[in-house]
């Protein structure tokens, strides 16, 4: 009864990759993915989803610890506006970032008046839009793996003489580390793949904000060639990831 | 070292106030109230025994301060660990203690080794020193071998032996063990006991081990203290606790009949109803205890010298050992113990009317 919308089902989502696969030049790989622009894109998607892994862990691991530890009023208010970045339309995010940290935004008028800083249409930008979307994912998992944690093992560093910051570092943090771990993969998975907010906020310039998503769109029109090896690459990335993450999703596999 | 009979405080003779562990504490968790006095002296064993959620654990926790008092004293070797009068309260990581959890809560991901260091590392010692000394230990415990394993392939008594390392090589003055014998499977417990027994008199400081167990009390304790509802019912050696229990749950798991009652004499009138007659004087509120091989049933009025007489009715049966168990109701509800031979005579398995009898040398009254 079920076989055949399962199997359209399959078929729906796996005939794009085929298609891709199908389409790709093989051949000229290589040499696709040496051109400097394609390179430009490759460099510009590390270091903008790298950057953006950073600021998510400097300022999501805290905010995770403070959400599966501290008991305040609003906790599950703080928590829903933390996961809005994860269903908000990518676009609705870039606006409202233009409208926050743009130059006339009501953060981005003091950065550029008090402190000379310009957010939109920057790398820095890249970074904050690819950040914006992709922290959620880093302070959901690491939040569970602290709530599933056994705190005792906390208890048992502070008898062993162990002050707050020892017990954090040796304990705390190794125990969740596969939580960290985690977190971090998707979240790093989700700002590689950044299209929306960054477009919006930090539009599509060669060399500054052009990202690997914004170049396959831009390639799709001019040189298709280009736009298949970096979806290529893109597509890797991503199944990379899942397989890192396999046990962790599909612990019976 | 032992301690005096019946008291309910928990304060061993002529302990100095410099020495080993004064507690004085209450606090408040839940529906637990604790409300302890209690005193363990430097080389003294003691063994916490109490029903589950008797708050035998969250006393051991407020002792390595990982609860806060509501209100109370610490002491232990001179040196005030809490006091909430003056605001005094030492962080659990600078408190001279070693404490094994109850399921040893061994560090998942890090070696025997490692764990064993970790204390010695968090306490400051470099790191290839901390790592020779957890290794003496280690090698003192029977467990070198392990030392790189991992505690998940550490069996119980490894692990066990494991824990005990790490809360004792950095000499703390005061070892704390909750139930550490409870994770252990039953086979594997009496020779896990007999180590553990061992390695507790090779410290010389304060102990003081948690256990529902009585067998396992019994076995290791200098001294007993019965916690019950967060209050110490009772307190003193094994042979002093189990001769003259001082409530229910000690008189059932040593098994005696435990009676409460006010004596007039040689007459004891329980509260529950009836009286029994015992051989001494006494006055004023008294327990009176009956071992139930010291209860004898007939199944017609018996004659003879026995002072406590009356009639009621066999009711369950037990086999305890190779004696039955039989609980009589009647104006007096006691536990009496015979033979399977003289139970099949009296033909109790049919239940009915039966006559008890206790001679009165056989009632232990003491004061209440």
């Amino acid at each position: 009864m079920f076989a055949v919308p399962a199997a359209v089902a399959v078929g729906f989502l796996a005939v794009p990759l085929v298609g891709l696969l199908g389409r790709t030049p093989w051949g000229s790989l290589g040499a696709e993915l040496a051109t400097p622009r394609v390179m430009e894109a490759l460099r510009l998607s590390l270091v903008c989803s790298l950057g953006a892994v950073a600021v998510s862990v400097l300022l999501g691991v805290p905010l995770a610890f403070l959400l599966a530890r501290v008991e305040f009023p609003g906790r599950n208010l703080v928590r829903a506006l933390t996961t809005l970045p994860m269903v908000l339309p990518p676009v609705v995010g870039g606006v409202a970032l233009l409208l926050a940290f743009g130059r006339r935004g009501v953060v981005g008028q003091w950065l550029d008046r008090a402190l000379g800083i310009t957010l939109p249409f920057t790398t820095a930008g890249a970074i904050l839009a690819e950040a914006f979307v992709a922290m959620p994912f880093l302070v959901i998992t690491t939040e569970a793996g602290l709530r599933a944690m056994d705190r005792r093992f906390e208890d048992a560093a502070a008898t062993l003489g162990a002050g707050r910051w020892t017990t954090l570092r040796r304990v705390t943090l190794p125990l969740i580390a596969p939580s960290l771990g985690a977190g971090i993969a998707l979240c790093w998975a989700r700002a590689l793949g950044e299209f929306g907010a960054t477009i919006t906020f930090a539009g599509n310039l060669p060399g500054v904000t052009q990202t690997m998503p914004l170049a396959v769109y831009l390639a799709l029109e001019t040189d298709l060639e280009a736009a298949i090896a970096l979806s290529l690459v893109l597509l890797a990335i991503s199944l990379a990831v899942l397989i890192a993450l396999r046990d962790r999703w599909f612990p019976t596999a | 070292m032992r301690a005096p009979a019946g008291g309910v405080r928990g304060t061993p003779p002529g302990s100095p106030g410099g020495s080993g562990l004064q507690a004085e504490l209450g606090l408040t968790l839940g529906r637990l109230e604790l409300e302890v006095e209690l005193a363990v002296a430097t080389g003294e064993l003691v063994v916490l025994l109490g029903p589950n959620g008797a708050g035998k654990t969250t006393l051991l926790r407020a002792l390595a301060g990982l609860v806060v008092l509501d209100h109370g004293r610490v002491v232990l070797d001179g040196e005030v660990l809490d006091d909430t009068g003056a605001g005094t309260h030492v962080a659990t990581e600078r408190r001279p203690i070693g404490f094994v959890f109850q399921d040893y809560l061994l560090f998942p991901h890090l070696s025997a080794l490692e764990n064993v260091a970790f204390g010695l590392r968090a306490r400051g010692l470099a790191r290839a020193e901390a790592r020779r000394r957890a290794a003496v230990w280690l090698e003192r415990f029977g467990v070198a071998e392990h030392a790189g394993s991992r505690p998940r392939a550490l069996s119980g008594g490894q692990a066990q032996r494991v824990a005990l390392a790490r809360a004792m090589v950095s000499d703390p003055l005061l070892l704390l063990l909750d139930e550490p014998l409870a994770a252990l499977d039953a086979a594997s417990r009496i020779e896990v006991r007999r180590d553990l027994r061992r390695h507790l008199a090779s410290f010389d400081g304060t102990r003081l081990l948690v256990t529902h167990d009585p067998l396992e009390a019994i076995a290791l304790a200098d001294r007993l203290v019965v916690l019950e509802g967060g209050r110490i019912t009772q307190t003193g050696s094994p042979d002093q606790v189990s001769a003259r229990p001082r409530s229910r749950y000690v008189a059932e798991l040593v098994g005696v009949n435990l009676f409460r009652g006010r004596a007039t004499g040689t007459v004891v009138e329980l509260d529950g109803g009836g009286t029994l007659v015992a051989a001494g004087d006494h006055h004023g509120e008294v327990f009176a205890a009956v071992h139930p091989h010291a209860v004898a049933l007939h199944r017609r009025a018996p004659e003879g010298t026995p002072r406590n007489v009356w009639a009621g009715t066999a009711d369950t049966l037990d086999i305890a050992g190779d004696r039955v168990r039989v609980r009589v109701t009647g104006p007096v509800a006691i536990v009496a113990e015979v033979t399977p031979a003289a139970a099949g005579e009296l033909h109790l398995a049919d239940g009915g009317p039966v006559w008890a009898s206790v001679k009165a040398t056989e009632v232990t009254v003491y004061p209440a």
